[in-house]
């Protein structure tokens, strides 16, 4: 049997040229020449700051510059040498540490805040005001104090240690005290962003899943976990990679508080960067390590996007 | 039997009772939640307490320990010799000079080609719009070492200008700008085309107004986050004229001394954070704002 099918005619699809050309034609001329004079600018900087110097680092890691001479291409070298650099191992673990010890305390932290806030209290903008105080703070200026509560000898952390009969430890001046100090430093610091994000999740619950689960008879517990819980997976999710990322590339904090020390227990591997470009001038292995450094953020934040559908509501994958 | 009673069964005299204790525990939970915030509040304030308390002590004070909770004496000498110890005044104008440039800066370049991006039809934009997302997440230790070639071939080493120039143009600030354009009502633009508005016009005189929240919002996120900026400064500046604030105060702290002079370091970190406690003040719903649609987080 022959099917019948009403064929449409083929559309008549005007090759990409011609369609570029018409839009430089008549009534479309004024906008698409606009519309190029308008992103020119932004253009120029992007190319310029951000697009060249990406492909330019990737081109560094395969070379061997000190910037007085011409680079000198060197192949796969860079890399096959990190294996062998003790100090890039180090770094790389001291990166996974912080990463990995600052942001579960920080996204725990941030999560109380918010719920916190979220309970129709009186003087939540004097609240939010005080708790982005350090935050907005420079880096400088809390990093002093903060290293003068780390002071094992006459420092306020450890006089208060002492007022409960703690002898306290020699914090940033400890190869294993170091890493703990930065981390509670840093937290001090920046919990409040995250903080402001959940909260805002949490303010886009709709007030009839509680007032349905009440009535149901639900226990605040219960509202808590079975609500709320689900609920923010995708305001958590979200703060989940952002921190991972952030946390990865934090430097200030280290360079200011414990210089990288003692004996590069602090030193993460953006300092390292740092260090092997602009102290030692090795500008081709900076850039192999910045590469490396780029692949861990892509692969972490690939695993995030791989395991959210386990755990993050709602959420479709693109 | 007695299970199935007690299960089915809600009487109303136990409802209303749980009525009145559950009035009394969410009583108890918000006094807990009060406590609880004015306790990590007390944590977040000590730390500043303790810097402007410290930059009103003599040194010999400052050392005591245990360490006293009020100045004995005000000693408020101790800015004057920490401003006669570095030049804060150098340092306070060329941080405002970089912020100010870079932030009008990105309000000009990132809002004239957000709106572009998200209005405008013109052919490969949404191409080169993606090209932009896709470096969003590319970390800043990827670029710094070619912008330094950059900033070191145009000349532009220990200047301001190196400081200024990379950073006229932000993806983020383009992408806020893309996004806010694109809520617009379209008939807007519309009515003025048909009244011959130029796209230049229609941009500067009705869109540029309506936007003023998104731009307040970019301004401040971008004027705070130059101000506080501390590594690319790090790489790029290396003589005094030309240091910014958080380069002069590092300078502060790495003068070698035989006594540490803590109480200066604090004199000069109160100092230091007053113009920024001014402005996130007065901008803080922008820049709340903007952190609750970006998820930026701030100093890293």
């Amino acid at each position: 049997m022959a099917t019948i099918i009403a064929r449409m005619p083929e559309e008549v699809k005007p090759s990409k040229w011609a369609e570029f050309k018409r839009a430089f034609t008549g009534i479309r001329r004024e906008e698409t020449i606009s519309g190029y004079l308008f992103i020119l600018p932004n253009l120029i900087g992007f190319a310029t700051f951000t697009i060249f110097p990406i492909l330019f680092t990737f081109y560094l890691s395969t070379q061997s510059w000190d910037l007085s001479k011409p680079p000198q291409f060197v192949g796969l070298q860079n890399f096959a040498a990190l294996g062998k650099d003790d100090l890039f191992w180090k770094t790389l673990g001291n990166s996974f540490y912080y990463t990995f010890g600052a942001v579960p305390i920080g996204i725990f932290l941030a999560f109380v805040l918010a719920l916190l806030l979220n309970q129709k209290i009186k003087g939540v903008i004097l609240f939010r005001t005080i708790y982005f105080l350090p935050q907005v703070t420079l880096v400088v200026a809390s990093a002093i104090v903060w290293n003068w509560i780390y002071q094992p000898d006459f420092g306020l952390l450890n006089y208060m240690l002492s007022l409960i009969g703690i002898q306290g430890p020699r914090w940033i001046y400890s190869t294993v005290w170091a890493m703990p100090s930065v981390i509670i430093y840093c937290n001090w610091m920046g919990i409040a962003p995250s903080a402001l994000i959940l909260l805002a999740g949490l303010q886009g619950i709709p007030a009839e899943l509680y007032e349905a689960a009440e009535i149901d008879g639900a226990s605040e517990y219960g509202r808590l976990r079975y609500i709320t819980v689900p609920l923010i997976t995708p305001a958590l999710f979200f703060v989940v990679v952002t921190s991972l990322i952030g946390a990865m590339q934090t430097f200030s904090q280290f360079y200011i508080l414990t210089k990288g020390g003692p004996n590069f227990a602090t030193t993460p591997m953006v300092m390292y960067i740092f260090n092997l470009a602009f102290s030692w001038f090795r500008l081709g292995m900076a850039s192999t390590v910045a590469i490396v450094l780029f692949f861990i953020l892509l692969l972490i934040t690939l695993i995030q996007w791989r395991i959210a559908n386990r755990w993050v509501y709602g959420f479709s994958g693109d | 039997m007695t299970t199935t009673t007690s299960d089915a069964v809600q009487p109303s005299p136990q409802k209303k009772g749980f009525y009145i204790g559950k009035k009394r525990r969410q009583l108890y939970f918000k006094l807990l939640a009060y406590f609880v915030l004015g306790l990590g509040a007390l944590t977040t304030i000590l730390p500043f307490y303790w810097m402007v308390a410290s930059s009103l002590k003599s040194l010999a004070e400052l050392m005591q320990f245990p360490p006293t909770l009020f100045p004995l004496q005000l000693h408020f000498d101790n800015y004057e010799v920490a401003f006669r110890m570095i030049p804060f005044g150098t340092f306070f104008k060329n941080s405002a000079v970089v912020s100010f440039c870079v932030a009008f800066g990105q309000l000009f370049t990132c809002s004239l080609a957000g709106y572009a991006y998200a209005r405008l039809r013109f052919p490969g934009r949404d191409r080169i719009f993606l090209l932009y997302l896709s470096t969003m997440m590319i970390p800043f230790a990827v670029v710094m070492i070619p912008l330094y070639v950059i900033i070191k071939t145009f000349g532009w080493l220990d200047n301001l200008a190196g400081l200024i120039m990379p950073a006229l143009v932000s993806v983020f600030g383009t992408f806020l700008m893309r996004q806010f354009f694109s809520t617009i009502p379209k008939e807007l633009e519309d009515a003025a085309r048909i009244d011959g508005c130029s796209y230049f016009q229609l941009y500067w005189m009705i869109l540029t107004p309506l936007a003023m929240p998104a731009l307040a919002t970019l301004g401040i996120l971008t004027f705070m986050g130059t101000w506080n900026d501390f590594m690319w400064p790090l790489i790029v500046i290396s003589t005094i004229p030309n240091k910014t604030l958080p380069l002069g105060l590092l300078m502060l702290v790495e003068q070698q001394a035989i006594k540490t002079p803590w109480h200066l370091f604090n004199a000069a970190g109160t100092f230091s954070i007053i113009p920024i406690l001014i402005i996130f003040t007065l901008g803080q719903k922008y820049y709340v704002q903007g952190i609750v649609t970006s998820g930026l987080k701030g100093t890293a």
